[in-house]
């Protein structure tokens, strides 16, 4: 089966040689893809992790009675929200990567403690995080004051509060706005070939480099991969966001 | 110091000259009133007379500026107040019911005592379970609140500060956002747990319910108490010209 799929492939390369599907029949280049994939994967899962956390905690200390750590927050979110993913990743890989310590694993080699997918998993985290904390912060004032103070009469105290109220309110308005930035997010990682991360893109340009008839190939690959892993993101998403509708809730 | 020398014998709430502003703006300028145990005190006036401000300094949800109130003995204006201490003694209910709309009315009923008392699951559930009963909820144990009319959330909302067995209960023109063939439901069961020897305070604009359930009456106007008596005396006897002109507006 795989290999009458290959063999068509092949054929279909010497028939025409603009469209040379050779990740499907080259091993070596099979891995390349599968490799790019699984860095994708893996960026994206733990930035979209990483940079929920950071929305919810920087949302937390936007409430903050302390002046400056509301400043700080605010100073964060300016910085990560009004300049380019693109640059921030050449800047911290560029700039502060010349700073970060680094260790010898064999007496030779100088290596960084952060290595450029550290950098870019940094990168990535705190830019969408920034826009994470608004979306939060927007959950998080729509509930009305009148919930809290009803809370808050029956002797919760604020964290009470947030944990039981707030919070679960909170996130079910900020769902559709956290979903948007999170297919962002999920785009916004192909930048990180800007840092040598052998993600997807990275890979895909390597081959066409290498084989510059696979261009039309790697080309359709890169869409429809997107397209894909965008669209499970989205569609777990959306299944999240129906089972946390409430019966008869903002109706 | 006074909460070891209070008895039953003493007023439950014993409020002194309570001064309160917002801002520029004196709403409370030296409101005194006792209420003793199980009576029904309701107060009445023009909206911005500050009604509504003053049973809410009670369970110190707005702290005041001057006066003394004490609940049980216990000072709400103090700032080494305990808060929790003072709302297991007073529950409130609100003119928006503000129940938790993520809650089932069961799950609203058992969050404070879980949460706030940390008592047993089995045991709160059992009460809540009693107590949708007695608000005459049976069968809506499941249903979000937004799934309930404004009358059932409203009887809802009340055996949710009745889960907390409070000594006093306060109520927040509570039949004020409900459609009129709502109201009696609603007034039938304060009227049930005045009888039962609740000591209650209530806000109000349903003259008829003031007239039959009250003790005693206060009516306010411009932060004062301008009159007070029970009401048999209060809605025929009544001496000050801004009482008469009240109550001749709304009688």
């Amino acid at each position: 089966m795989l290999q009458a799929i290959q063999d068509y492939f092949r054929e279909l390369y010497e028939a025409n040689p603009s469209w040379n599907f050779i990740y499907i029949y080259d091993p070596v280049q099979a891995q390349r893809v599968l490799d790019g994939l699984l860095m994708t994967v893996w960026l994206s899962v733990v930035c979209v992790i990483l940079s929920v956390v950071i929305g919810v905690v920087g949302a937390w200390l936007q409430g903050s009675p302390v002046r400056w750590v509301r400043a700080i927050v605010q100073g964060y979110i300016q910085f990560f929200r009004n300049t380019p993913p693109l640059i921030q990743l050449l800047f911290f890989y560029f700039a502060l990567g010349q700073f970060t310590p680094k260790y010898s694993p064999d007496g030779w080699l100088e290596v960084p403690i952060i290595s450029n997918v550290g950098w870019a998993i940094i990168s990535l985290s705190f830019f969408a995080g920034a826009f994470n904390v608004e979306i939060f912060r927007s959950g998080i004032e729509a509930v009305p004051e009148s919930t809290k103070e009803a809370s808050e009469s029956l002797g919760m105290n604020r964290l009470q509060t947030y944990g039981y109220v707030v919070l679960p309110l909170a996130f079910r308005v900020s769902l559709p706005a956290l979903n948007n930035n999170l297919v962002n997010l999920v785009k916004t990682t192909t930048q990180a070939i800007v840092i040598a991360v052998p993600e997807l893109l990275y890979q895909l340009v390597s081959i066409y480099n290498d084989y510059s008839t696979a261009q039309n190939a790697c080309m359709v690959l890169m869409f429809v991969v997107y397209i894909g892993l965008v669209g499970i993101l989205v569609l777990t998403m959306n299944r999240w966001e129906r089972a946390m509708r409430i019966p008869g809730y903002g109706a | 110091m006074a909460t070891s020398t209070w008895t039953e014998k003493d007023p439950m709430v014993s409020a002194t000259d309570v001064h309160k502003s917002f801002g520029d703006l004196e709403v409370l300028k030296g409101i005194s009133m006792d209420v003793m145990k199980g009576e029904c005190i309701c107060i009445i006036g023009p909206s911005g007379s500050g009604k509504s401000t003053f049973i809410r300094c009670i369970n110190a949800l707005n702290p005041i500026n001057a006066g003394s109130i004490l609940v049980e003995g216990q000072e709400v204006n103090d700032p080494q107040l305990d808060k929790l201490e003072l709302r297991k003694k007073v529950g409130m209910v609100f003119q928006q019911y503000n129940l938790f709309p993520h809650k089932t009315a069961l799950e609203n009923i058992m969050m404070a005592p879980l949460k706030v008392l940390k008592q047993e699951k089995s045991e709160v559930e059992a009460r809540a379970r009693d107590l949708i009963k007695k608000v005459r909820l049976d069968g809506k144990e499941d249903s979000y609140p937004g799934e309930l009319s404004g009358g059932q959330q409203q009887r809802v909302a009340i055996a949710r500060s009745l889960a907390m067995r409070p000594d006093v209960m306060l109520f927040d023109e509570v039949t004020a956002a409900l459609d009129p063939e709502t109201v009696k439901e609603v007034l039938v069961t304060i009227r049930e747990l005045a009888e039962e020897g609740m000591t209650c305070i209530l806000v109000t604009h349903e003259m008829g319910f003031a007239r039959e359930v009250a003790n005693h009456i206060y009516f306010t106007d411009r932060g004062i108490i301008v009159e007070h008596g029970p009401p048999k005396t209060f809605f025929t006897k009544a001496k000050d010209p801004r009482t008469k002109e009240f109550l001749s507006q709304i009688l």
